[in-house]
């Protein structure tokens, strides 16, 4: 029973990843956007916490916990980026930032 | 056998949940969704046994990192229009999707905990081991942490800052 | 004596050296003992060594000097080679030079280049010592590109005037392209034959390659060109005329007296080569023939003095490939020493006449020399008569015996012949009539010294006299098949005899007495177009112009941007595309990345499940 539900995580885990990446590439609003990048680490969490029940160590739940610090710190970066962008642009489309083109 | 349906519908849950992040329209409706998914998330790692981490999934993530969001999502207040999107924000069909969902996970972690120990689904590796391997082998690791959570803090509050073009005029003094 | 043979062209050689180094630091006398001495040494010498050969049993005394370079097992000498056939072209060749240099160094004595036209007639000296010194065919090819560096050196000059480096330009040229193909010859005769040396070649020839085969053909054709090229045969004729821009003693030297017959010794010299080949020898014959007759005409119409005298230079080589055509080979060597006494000749006094007219070359502006000039006036009247043929002069003993040599061969040839004798006759006795009778046109009146009249007055005795010269060439060459005696009198040599009178006849009614008006006749309807088109040397001029000149223009012009140049702008194009190519992927949009990354992560995945 252990064997099956840890393969079902895997699985949940890659399903909310990919659901993660659409979001970023479909959505136009920075906002949205970081919220898909929240989607895809939590993803990433849960596959290793998954491998860490498989196995019965404490690295899994290590693991998770630095996973959890980056995506704080990030959060913290990305959403001061995203006031700073719309103090200059005065909209959140990522697809009108475009000044490094070429 | 119980486990097993309770995760299928956890992790249904989680799975609409996240479609609906992706595909609203208005970022508060998607953000609720968003902190749906992270609940079921949640649940989903207490059936796995890792009961230690599923409390960090809840209090840091969904408590934490999601409200930042939602701040500065009211920070950015797209101007008058706002005011309409309040009265439209408190419709039912807002948040009634987002609320049943989580009656939901709040009903099966209730299962849970009524049932007993349900630690059968995996090995259950808690908070004692956890804490002794940070603090043994990933004491670096943990340090590390803490320095990029600072380089966070500064970054967030450079990048925050609001550059005033226009001299105040009690500065001229 | 035999072993100072070297020394004849390495006197001339050094001198070159030394006045090309510190020509200029030396005073005009000290050039002029430089310059005319050291190919006076090498005239002394040859004398020397004439008289010891030719007393002797005049055996073939090759000389080896050491080595050029060598390839593998295969090594050029500088190797000379001794027989009557060099010793005839030394006598020319330093006889005749000499002579010329001693007139140069009064006729040029005014001009600032004096030691650059000395060192450059050394060089030129030296080239042609070694061409007919030379014992292997490369030595020869290294002697061959000599005088044509020196003729293009010479003939420009005087470089201010760009017309001269354009006539030295196309001289080079076109015998650039007769060198080309004996270039070749010497590649196959080497390829087949593993040998450059002539004597080992001819041998080898004869007893290996069957008469009439395609190697002998087309080694024969190849050596022919080159032997058109530099004596100005048909096709490759039109350089000579325009060459005359150069001094006049270059003209005497290179184009009249050495140069010119460079082409003649080769045949010569592979005389084997070309009797394996009758159809090539029937060639050399034909164009000979047909040479003589159109240089012949085009002499008739010129009013250049230089020009006329350029074209009968062209049409008196003509007699010598018609002689070699016809396998009269001492014939023809010894028409070519009498042509070198005699047009040396006429050339030194047309420099005289010119002075006396104040550079004027235009004959129908001169006139009535004769009294003031009496030695230009002899000289050339007998450098004339020599040139047509008269009887007792030296022309009259060789062209007679080409003619009757010819008459054996082929009644059309010998007819060709015979009507270039009388074109000779009328064109040369016009040039005297013009420039000597009648009124006395704008003069200086400045006598040449001793230095110009001593190499008239010798060339006037070897131009009369040279007839007697017996050089015994049958050591060398095969005697004619069915030889006649050359004195015989039958009706042949009755006409060949008299065409010249004819000729001299005509142009006397013409010029001298005017009972023929020369401007009636060459106003006349059908007579101005003939006249004009001889004047331009029979079109060949515009002819090239048309089949080399044009394309070679148009298809620079199509080239202007340089085609192959285009491969750098290719790889340039090819760099900007691909530069173009990557900044439009630089969008500046965020999910533009991100998409690209998630593609990187697929394929990369993919690869990894694959392999």
């Amino acid at each position: 029973m252990n064997g099956i539900l840890i393969e079902q995580s895997l699985l949940l885990s890659i399903a909310l990843f990919v659901l993660g990446v659409t979001g970023v590439l479909v959505r136009r609003n920075l906002i949205m956007i970081l919220m898909s990048l929240e989607i895809m680490l939590n993803a990433t969490g849960l596959a290793f916490i998954a491998a860490g029940s498989r196995w019965g160590q404490a690295d899994g739940q290590i693991m998770f916990l630095l996973i959890l610090t980056l995506a704080a710190a990030e959060v913290g970066i990305g959403l001061g980026l995203t006031l700073q962008i719309y103090r200059r642009f005065h909209s959140l489309d990522t697809d009108s930032i475009n000044k490094m083109q070429g | 056998m119980l486990e097993l349906t309770l995760f299928y519908i956890a992790s249904a849950v989680a799975l609409f949940a996240t479609v609906m992040v992706i595909t609203r329209l208005h970022a508060v409706h998607s953000l609720l969704y968003l902190m749906l998914s992270l609940l079921s998330v949640g649940v989903i790692l207490f059936l796995l046994g890792a009961h230690f981490a599923a409390v960090l999934e809840v209090i840091i993530y969904a408590g934490a990192i999601m409200v930042v969001f939602i701040f500065v999502i009211m920070m950015l207040n797209q101007g008058q229009k706002t005011i309409e999107q309040e009265r439209l924000w408190l419709q039912p069909k807002g948040w009634i999707g987002p609320a049943l969902l989580a009656l939901i996970l709040f009903l099966e972690v209730l299962v849970m905990l009524v049932q007993g120990d349900i630690s059968g689904t995996g090995n259950i590796v808690n908070s004692k081991q956890v804490g002794m391997a940070l603090f043994g082998p990933y004491l670096l690791a943990v340090e590390l942490a803490s320095i990029l959570l600072l380089a966070g803090l500064v970054g967030a509050y450079h990048l925050g800052k609001i550059i005033r073009k226009t001299a105040r005029p009690e500065e001229n003094s | 004596m035999l072993e100072l043979l070297w020394v004849i062209p390495l006197t001339p050689f050094l001198s070159f050296l030394f006045l090309a180094i510190g020509g200029e630091q030396l005073s005009k006398p000290a050039i002029s003992w430089m310059g005319v001495g050291s190919v006076g040494v090498s005239a002394m010498l040859t004398a020397l060594i004439a008289g010891e050969f030719l007393n002797g049993t005049m055996q073939a005394y090759p000389m080896q000097l050491g080595n050029w370079f060598t390839i593998e097992h295969w090594s050029v000498p500088f190797g000379f080679y001794l027989d009557a056939l060099s010793m005839t072209m030394l006598i020319v060749v330093t006889g005749v030079g000499f002579l010329i240099h001693l007139y140069s160094a009064e006729f040029m004595a005014l001009d600032s280049g004096y030691a650059r036209f000395f060192a450059y007639m050394n060089l030129f000296v030296a080239g042609m010592l070694v061409l007919v010194l030379a014992d292997n065919l490369l030595l020869l090819y290294f002697g061959w590109e000599g005088v044509g560096l020196g003729s293009y050196l010479l003939i420009s000059f005087w470089y201010q005037d760009p017309v001269n480096g354009n006539a030295a330009r196309k001289a080079f040229v076109m015998t650039r392209i007769g060198d080309t193909a004996l270039l070749v010859g010497l590649f196959v005769l080497f390829s087949h034959l593993h040998s450059l040396d002539i004597q080992t070649l001819m041998a080898q020839i004869t007893s290996r390659w069957e008469a009439g085969g395609p190697l002998p053909v087309a080694t024969a054709t190849l050596l022919l060109c080159g032997a058109l090229g530099k004596s100005a045969q048909l096709p490759l004729q039109s350089w000579l005329p325009d060459a005359m821009a150069g001094p006049t003693p270059v003209s005497a030297l290179i184009h009249a007296a050495t140069m010119v017959t460079a082409g003649v010794y080769l045949i010569a010299r592979t005389h084997s080569l070309f009797i394996l080949a009758p159809s090539v020898q029937s060639l050399v014959a034909i164009i000979g023939a047909m040479t003589l007759l159109m240089a012949g005409c085009s002499a008739l119409t010129q009013t250049d003095i230089k020009r006329i005298l350029a074209y009968s230079t062209i049409s008196q080589l003509g007699y010598m490939f018609l002689a070699l055509g016809v396998g009269a080979w001492s014939a023809a060597i010894f028409h070519l020493l009498n042509h070198a006494f005699f047009k040396a000749l006429l050339f030194l006094a047309a420099g005289v006449v010119i002075e006396c007219f104040h550079h004027e070359h235009n004959i129908f502006k001169m006139g009535g020399l004769r009294k003031i000039m009496p030695i230009a006036f002899w000289s050339f009247l007998i450098g004339c008569t020599a040139l047509s043929g008269l009887p007792f002069s030296s022309g009259y003993e060789s062209k007679h015996r080409i003619l009757l040599a010819a008459f054996q061969a082929s009644p059309y040839l010998w007819a060709a012949g015979c009507v270039g004798a009388l074109i000779t006759g009328i064109y040369s006795f016009r040039m005297v009539f013009l420039i000597f009778f009648g009124e006395l046109g704008p003069v200086a009146e400045k006598p040449p010294g001793w230095r110009m009249r001593l190499p008239l007055i010798m060339l006037s005795a070897l131009a009369l006299f040279g007839g007697m010269l017996q050089i015994p060439l049958d050591s060398v060459f095969p005697a004619l098949v069915a030889q006649q005696a050359s004195r015989s009198f039958n009706s042949v040599a009755v006409i060949t005899a008299i065409a010249p009178f004819i000729g001299l006849l005509i142009a006397s009614q013409f010029y001298l007495t005017g009972s023929l008006s020369v401007q009636n006749f060459a106003n006349n309807g059908w007579i101005k177009p003939i006249r004009n088109f001889w004047f331009s040397g029979w079109g060949m001029d515009k002819f090239y112009d048309y089949l080399v000149v044009r394309p070679f223009k148009t298809f620079c012009k199509l080239n202007r941007n340089d085609v192959v140049d285009g491969l750098n702008t290719a790889i340039v194009l090819l760099c900007f595309g691909g530069h173009l190519l990557g900044s439009t992927l630089q969008t500046g949009r965020i999910r533009w990345y991100a998409a690209s990354m998630m593609l990187g992560v697929v394929t990369i995945i993919a690869i990894g499940w694959s392999t």
